[in-house]
């Protein structure tokens, strides 16, 4: 049933009573063109471009628990495409691109709002590398502003412009950015691909690999074996343990990262900020939450939870940057596992599996990514060669030296 | 206006101090209460019903509950810069002079049009959201989004900086003890009985818990006295912590839990010198959460009309704060608890109209019971909907137990839907809650380690199990802390019981039936999303916001999740279970952050000559967490620019002097200190012959530059390392990983002493003049005794011992003079002196940062985490003889390609341009695009000694384009001129200068 204005009123006429559901509830079948594990935003787009774009709809995506119960609905919901080498500006404005067409392409209104995306400097050089970051993302067709601080006062007149400890010098601003309802991302994708033919199905999870000759044939589940012609490894946090199934030991490691709202209050912040001198970063919802993040928690987990020194250290972020947010009440605080990769950049690309692809390595950054990270992947898996965007992304990369390191942390994943 | 009298407040009883009025105002009306109510319960005795919006239909709310978990009656406390929205006026302590002002409403809360919303609420349903606003696109921040936005949310944050302070504390105990009721106080007298440190937290500012709500008789005294006898006991006991206004919010790992103490928050501002909230980290060896259990609602049509209440709450109202929320209440209930309430009103004058029992048996007690409060007794009936207005309650409709409709006039409705025991502490851990049929909830499933769930907590709802839970296991909590503990008898109680048939929701309601009232999330939202297969318990979550609003759900969530069990016709532990995650209740910012915040949030470092620097009037500038000098503004002079100038001409024709403390400085001593520096450096160290001083550069693991900066030889075994400021502490990590971790054979030792050292750059023509007048008789600093790169111990100022090192970032002849750091502001103000018959000028950070450009020098605008050695001209310090860290990494093809940007100067060819880092290359006459660029800017400097602008940059091959010209673009602000590639060296290529 197509989405609208129409069909809203004329369901509310009906008591509601004919909705159909958002996507089946798919049984596993023995065989598919391509499965997809995972069943986040990245898998999700996947599959539905997969079909979509290639025609190629005989495809399962597994998850093993409901779909979108890892990072697409753990995120900060923070798009943007403010990006500064070469190997990741194309991609992430191909996001950028897709979000802003995204709800009319998937039917799904997603709440894709580009307020504006704010990162504050505190020094000369941090201006010097915002404009060089700025002056890129120009070079790649990507709209960016450098603003001094009176411009960065008239956007957001309560930062701490009179006491701050490291005081606001400018900004850099990409006003397309901002920010997108997580949840509707991964229902989007996974109703619009239902409706071009994709099997989504939940509480199936991925045992092992089954693998002959070098040549993948299929997925072991707990739901029984599914054969398969290519298999797509979308699952983020989980990527070494699912990759390391299939004899592959990935250059990433999985942290905590953890994200905060707090109780619905009445439009306060209106744009995306993040603090130059700490690591913070905040928005508000259309519900009201104020929804910030900061560090990850620093050490490797696989468990969705973090601790109160990174809240602590947020939340002193927060009041350093916006001291009116102080009785402002934080409501969940909520982990996430990131797959953080050697360089801070992912890893879209074959592996030495005939038929077996990876998708993973996002950091915190995967969530912007969902689109770009489908589309590519899809591109990837259909034709078996990388997309033009998403063509640096490669998993020799840290072998031959062609590393993506956006902030020149080198290969400590904590960092990134 | 004056007040009017508490019309509602009753002629006796109470845990009220009578003896004091309070005044405070509710929607600018006076009202007023007495000592020991909430502003809930100083609001039901002055009458008021109408306490609240909802958020997406404006309902009219009324007080739901007397306690955290309460949904509707969410006021803005205080005003100004200490308004706070979404404050639950049952959990805040009356103070003389509160304002509070209801919110989410306009133009009042008695007549608000946003309540239009409830007309469309056919279309507001569950997602509705999700399936309209696509068109136009442009529409949605335009218009849709900031209307949605208008409409949500609940009160107003302050747009001020918050004026209080916070705290944050730590502390360690043998037993924590979570919740100060009848079970926690039980819990703590038992563990503190055998020694154990005790804390005992509670949420509310008086313990005691059910105690102090209901008609309890414990060893023959009333719940209330027994409660004050234990709570003496405790505070007897010097190894007992009593922490009132506290809540434990969350459970995290290593047994640490975070508690907020609300230390002001019940005073009109808090006292001078006091915080408004303190944040604990307690370390506890043991818990027992007694947290209680949350009573829950039954869904039916009108629920949430004002005069609707928990029957709980009701009964605290009455019992502990002597309020009448009704005059004539009916009673709906589905377990013996609920009962508790007609004996309570027939105490306290209420008259009970009518009790609504589904069960179809119910003990004949309670049938003597209502006949003995007059009541109605409907057995085996059910509440179908509660009609009223935003003024109070008018009627219910019953249906009764052979089918019939009967409506029963009331102006209150108690309802008791069964308890939620309170286990989200269990699962912030990660474990999820187990279900209970018996009970029909769900307890702790796995608990943390070292925590275990007593009393209520546990679905142990009567009295007698929960004293003997408390005396049990704080005994065994005690025992595992290390302690004898000898179990205290347990105190006698009367036995009670549930007896409770579940019912979630009632079927046939003519009326919205809500299961999250704060959210608006009705039963029929739960029909919708199971419908569109939102049938996951997150995914109902989600999709619904059941459970999301302030209260999290406390009194909705179960039910949400037996509405889902019922429509897919699975029991409810095959549905899901709820789980929660930290905090228990909403914690403020303000309290995480603690004092860091403005000027506090970072330690501000202040350099040894800091103070002297000041009276100077120095223009300050944080270098991460320093502050140093930038540059010295001279009378007369207007912008940094003269400034600057002024400094380099004086340090290239004369002297100057800057700190340069910030710089970090490792020492490094040990028979393998060479062979350290050998494996960290690109370059040798073990040869370097003592009293010389080398430049190096060290690499991480991937080849990529780390840091540099000189290292000097003092003695056979022993280095002092600098660093760049930057680096400081990475560099100290870095040393340290490498030896602890991958050469631990080495003998080696080694300390940061960047804050025990007072070092300052002197450079200049006339620094060895300079030199000369500080040092003590007897050392020679001749350019033959101490040649360019070499280092020395002398005494200054007649015996300040110190380290003399003949090197130079600017370019000129220097030393870098280190003193013991308590000696720095002396020593800065004597080569002051000494140098002042030369013209010493003391030059910042600016002038620093001109003369190393000049110079060619990469600093921390180069060495960016991305540059190789071999991008930044320092190939060739990369030894063939020894391996190093990062050697390897660093031959990979990626890093080795020639057209990798590398380091080269520039300048304007129009000389009177200015240059800008950050912006990019492009080779002239090509488009600005990705594809044609060729590099970026680093750093520029107006360079005094040229009279133009020079700058480094990395560009593609720039060893090999001297000569060159390219555009430097910068569109972000709006320059776009023509610059030469030149050699990085701007001044003195040769450093004869560094030599004489």
């Amino acid at each position: 049933m197509q989405y609208s204005a129409f069909s809203l009123l004329k369901n509310a006429l009906t008591g509601h009573r004919y909705w159909k559901p958002a996507w089946r509830e798919a049984q596993p079948r023995d065989r598919y063109d391509v499965v997809i594990v995972g069943g986040g935003g990245h898998g999700l787009a996947t599959a539905y471009y997969l079909a979509k774009n290639h025609g190629i709809t005989n495809v399962a995506v597994v998850e093993k628990g409901y779909i979108g119960s890892g990072n697409v609905g753990r995120n900060t919901t923070i798009v943007r495409s403010n990006y500064l080498l070469p190997g990741n500006v194309p991609f992430y404005e191909w996001s950028m691109k897709l979000w802003e067409g995204l709800e009319r392409d998937i039917n799904y209104n997603a709440m894709v709002s580009q307020r504006g995306v704010l990162n504050l400097c505190h020094s000369d050089a941090q201006r010097d590398a915002f404009a060089r970051r700025g002056n890129a993302m120009r070079l790649h067709g990507v709209d960016s502003e450098l603003l001094e601080k009176e411009q960065v006062r008239k956007i957001a007149p309560y930062l701490n412009f009179d006491d701050a400890r490291f005081p606001i010098q400018g900004g850099l601003l990409q006003p397309r950015g901002g920010t997108v309802r997580h949840d509707a991302v991964a229902w989007g994708y996974a109703r619009a691909g239902d409706r071009r033919g994709v099997d989504i199905i939940q509480n199936c999870e991925v045992t092992g690999f089954r693998i002959d000759n070098g040549k993948i044939l299929g997925v072991e589940t707990s739901r029984g074996f599914i054969g398969a012609s290519k298999v797509g490894m979308a699952v983020a946090g989980n990527a070494s343990r699912v990759a390391g199934m299939a004899g592959m030991r990935l250059p990433i490691e999985s942290h905590v990262l953890q994200a905060f709202v707090s109780e619905g209050i009445k439009p306060l912040i209106d744009t995306v900020i993040t603090f130059g001198a700490g690591h913070f970063y905040i928005s508000q919802s259309d519900k009201g939450g104020l929804v910030f993040g900061g560090d990850i928690d620093g050490y490797n987990s696989y468990a969705q939870r973090g601790n109160l020194p990174t809240v602590e250290d947020v939340c002193e972020g927060g009041m350093a940057l916006m001291p009116m947010i102080g009785r402002v009440r934080m409501l969940r605080q909520w982990g996430g596992i990131m797959d953080m990769s050697m360089d801070g950049s992912p890893i879209i690309d074959r592996t030495p599996v005939d038929g077996l692809y990876l998708n993973a390595g996002w950091c915190y950054g995967g969530f912007k990514a969902t689109p770009a990270s489908g589309w590519c992947f899809a591109h990837l898996i259909a034709r078996d060669e990388p997309h033009a965007v998403a063509a640096a992304y490669r998993l020799d990369r840290f072998a031959t030296g062609h590393v993506i390191d956006e902030k020149g942390q080198g290969a400590q994943p904590n960092l990134h | 206006m004056t007040p009017l009298p508490q019309s509602r407040r009753l002629a006796s009883g109470g845990l009220i101090d009578r003896s004091r009025t309070l005044s405070f105002q509710f929607d600018g009306k006076p009202m007023t209460g007495h000592p020991g109510d909430t502003l809930a319960s100083a609001l039901i005795a002055n009458g008021t019903i109408l306490a609240g919006r909802s958020f997406k239909y404006h309902r009219p709310r009324g007080i739901l509950t007397a306690g955290s978990e309460e949904p509707n009656a969410l006021v803005e406390l205080r005003s100004g810069a200490r308004r706070e929205p979404n404050t639950k006026a049952t959990t805040v302590e009356l103070f003389d002079g509160l304002v509070a002002r209801s919110q989410n409403r306009w133009p009042s809360l008695g007549f608000d049009v946003m309540s239009v919303n409830s007309l469309l609420s056919p279309i507001f349903v569950a997602g509705f959201y999700y399936k309209t606003f696509m068109w136009p696109a442009a529409f949605w921040e335009k218009l849709y989004e900031p209307l949605i936005r208008r409409a949500a949310g609940l009160g107003r944050a302050s747009r001020e900086p918050d004026p209080d302070s916070y705290e944050k504390a730590f502390a360690f105990c043998d037993v924590l003890v979570i919740g100060g009721g009848p079970t926690g106080l039980m819990a703590a007298l038992s563990a503190a009985r055998a020694g154990a440190h005790v804390i005992l937290c509670d949420e509310d500012f008086s313990f005691g818990g059910r105690l102090l709500s209901e008609q309890f008789v414990i060893d023959g005294q009333s719940g209330a006295d027994w409660k004050a006898a234990a709570v003496f006991e405790l505070e007897q006991n010097p190894a007992v912590t009593l922490m009132r206004r506290t809540t434990v919010f969350g459970g995290y790992d290593q047994s640490t839990y975070g508690a907020l103490e609300r230390v002001g928050d019940h005073l009109p501002v808090p006292l001078p010198h006091m915080p408004r909230q303190r944040l604990w980290k307690i370390v506890a060896k043991r818990a027992v959460l007694a947290a209680g259990a949350v009573e829950r609602q039954i869904v039916f049509g009108g629920n949430d009309r004002p005069g609707v209440m928990m029957a709980s709450a009701l009964r605290s109202y009455v019992n502990r704060f002597a309020a009448a929320p009704a005059q004539r209440l009916g009673l709906f209930t589905n377990n013996d608890d609920g009962w508790k309430t007609v004996a309570d009103c027939i105490r306290a004058g209420i008259k009970v109209e009518a009790v609504i029992d589904p069960r179809p048996a119910i003990p004949e007690a309670f049938r003597q019971l209502a006949i003995q409060a007059g009541a109605r007794l409907f057995e085996g009936g059910l509440v179908q909907d509660a009609h009223g207005t935003a003024r109070g309650l008018q009627s219910i409709d019953v249906m009764t137990s052979t089918g019939r409709t009967e409506s029963v006039a009331v102006d209150g409705l108690a309802v008791s839907g069964g308890w939620n025991p309170a286990v989200a502490l269990t699962c912030h851990l990660g474990a999820r809650p187990v279900w209970r049929d018996d009970i029909s909830a769900f307890v702790a499933g796995d608990t943390p380690p070292g925590l275990v769930v007593a009393g209520a907590a546990t679905g142990a709802f009567d009295l007698r199990s929960c004293l003997a839970d408390g005396v049990r296991l704080g005994a065994e909590a005690a025992q595992a802390a290390g302690f004898t503990a000898v179990a205290p008898t347990v105190p006698a109680a009367s036995e009670e019981t549930l007896g409770l048939m579940p019912l979630w929701k009632v079927t046939g309601a003519r009326t919205k039936a809500f299961v999250d009232f704060q959210n608006d999330v009705t039963a029929k939202d739960i029909v919708i999303a199971e419908r569109e297969g939102f049938r996951s318990v997150e995914h109902l979550k989600r999709y619904t916001t059941l459970g999301m609003a302030t209260d999290q759900g406390k009194t909705a969530n179960v039910n949400g999740l037996a509405i889902m069990a019922a429509l897919t016709g699975r029991s409810i532990p095959e549905t899901g279970t709820t789980t929660f995650r930290p905090p228990y209740t909403p914690v403020a910012i303000g309290a995480f952050a603690g004092h860091h915040r403005g000027k506090h949030f970072r330690p501000t470092r202040l350099t040894p000559s800091h103070a002297w620097a000041a009276e100077q009037g120095a223009q300050f500038v944080e270098a991460g967490q320093w502050l140093r000098a930038q540059w010295f503004p001279k009378p007369g002079e207007t912008d940094w620019l003269t400034s600057v100038n002024r400094e380099v001409i004086a340090v290239r024709g004369a002297v100057g002097v800057c700190d340069v403390s910030t710089l970090g400085k490792i020492d490094i001593q040990g028979a393998d200190a060479g062979t350290l520096l050998d494996r960290v450096y690109i370059n040798g160290f073990s040869a370097l012959p003592v009293g010389k001083v080398r430049y190096g550069a060290m690499l991480r693991e991937d080849g990529i530059v780390m840091d540099d900066g000189t290292t000097a030889r003092l003695a056979q075994d022993r280095y002092v390392m600098s660093t760049t400021t930057a680096n400081a502490a990475k560099v100290m990590q870095h040393l340290e990983f490498c030896h602890q971790v991958l050469w631990p054979e080495l003998d080696v030792q080694m300390v940061s002493v960047t804050e025990q050292w007072a070092q300052f750059s002197i450079a200049g023509p006339r620094a060895r003049d300079t030199i000369q007048k500080l040092i003590d008789p007897m050392a020679d600093v001749s350019n033959m005794a101490l040649p360019y790169m070499g280092v020395t111990t002398i005494t200054v100022c007649g015996g300040i011992p110190g380290r003399l090192f003949r090197i130079s970032f600017s370019g000129e002849l220097a030393y870098e003079l280190a003193v013991p750091a308590r000696y720095g502001d002396g020593v800065i103000r004597a080569i002051m002196s000494a140098g002042a018959e030369y013209g010493i000028v003391a030059y910042g950070t600016e002038a620093l940062g001109v003369m190393r450009i000049e110079k060619g020098h990469p600093a921390g605008n180069e060495l960016n985490g991305t540059a190789t050695a071999r991008d930044l001209g320092l190939g060739k310090l990369m030894s063939q003889k020894k391996d190093f860290i990062g050697r390897v990494m660093a031959e990979r093809s990626g890093l080795t390609n020639p057209d990798r940007p590398s380091l080269a100067g520039f300048v304007p060819v129009n000389r009177a341009d200015r240059l800008r880092a950050g912006a990019h290359f492009l080779g002239l006459g090509a488009h600005p695009s990705a594809s044609n660029d060729q590099g970026y800017m680093t750093s520029v400097a107006f360079s005094p000694s040229l009279s133009h602008w020079v700058g480094l940059g990395l560009i593609k091959n720039g060893p090999n384009r001297h000569g060159e010209r390219v555009r430097a673009y910068d569109p972000v602000r709006r320059g776009d001129i023509e610059v030469e590639i030149c050699s990085p060296v701007f001044i003195d290529p040769e450093g004869g200068r560094l030599r004489v």
